[in-house]
């Protein structure tokens, strides 16, 4: 997890476009300025971070999906449950399936896990949309490599 | 089996918190109920489950903003019914 860049997800680990589904692992960094406020004495990941990674997971399925030719942003969590303490140096594997995909939005199942045990889960809701600039495509493209995911992959997994 | 337009109303009412009573085949789900279009995903996606479409509605918003069409054809409750049903027949032909 890249914190400071509110980029969450390390590497894609499986991409299953048949069953529109992707699992994705994130390490919880050791030591953070997030950990100094969060909280003194008692580092914990912070649930919104959680629920940003669901997010982003759920965001580079539909990314391929769509093979990176539309982007996703977050629209509505339903049914978010934090359900146990993510402490600092964790290994998380987050997994999204694809509920729905309707025109112009798309429903997810999403859920994270620690040593296979369920550490949260929720119902994320994307708008889909043309990419607001170009700029914008060609970054996702280069943040989409960087976690191992290539527009090859978006056309066979 | 419930019409169409009740099916619709009954989604607005339990998705929006919006009186059961006070939508009618006439109420405009923006103008007259107040419904934002986050509030209107969910419906939609309601919609597309209850009837097993995809309402086009990227589509409809660019006829719109095109000035192709105006909301009413479309966001009418009455209107929006025939639509479901035109997309539900398309299906099963």
């Amino acid at each position: 997890m890249r914190l400071e860049y509110f980029q969450l997800i390390d590497r894609v680990v499986d991409l299953n476009l048949t069953d529109r589904r992707i699992s994705c692992e994130a390490t919880v960094p050791s030591v953070s300025t997030v950990f100094e406020g969060h909280f003194p004495g008692f580092p914990l990941m912070p649930g919104v971070l959680l629920v940003e990674a669901m997010a982003q997971t759920s965001g580079w399925l539909v990314s391929s999906i769509n093979q990176f030719k539309r982007m996703s942003f977050l629209a509505s969590v339903k049914e978010a449950k934090l359900r146990t303490f993510v402490l600092p140096g964790y290994v998380l594997n987050i997994e999204s399936k694809l509920v729905h995909e309707g025109s112009g939005y798309a429903v997810l199942d999403a859920k994270v896990r620690n040593n296979g045990k369920q550490v949260c889960d929720a119902t994320i809701t994307l708008r889909v949309m043309e990419f607001p600039n170009q700029e914008l495509a060609g970054e996702m493209l280069k943040m989409a490599a960087r976690v191992g995911l290539t527009p090859e992959m978006a056309l066979n997994g | 089996m419930s019409s169409t337009f009740e099916t619709i109303a009954n989604i607005i009412a339990e998705t929006c918190d919006i009186p059961r009573d006070s939508i009618t085949p006439e109420s405009h789900a923006i103008n007259d109920l107040g419904i934002d279009s986050l509030d209107f995903l969910d419906i939609a996606f309601a919609i597309d489950k209850a009837f097993g479409i995809k309402l086009p509605l990227e589509q409809w918003t660019q006829e719109v903003s095109d000035g192709k069409a105006t909301t009413d054809q479309y966001f009418v409750l009455k209107n929006l019914a025939a639509r479901i049903d035109e997309l539900v027949a398309a299906k099963g032909a």
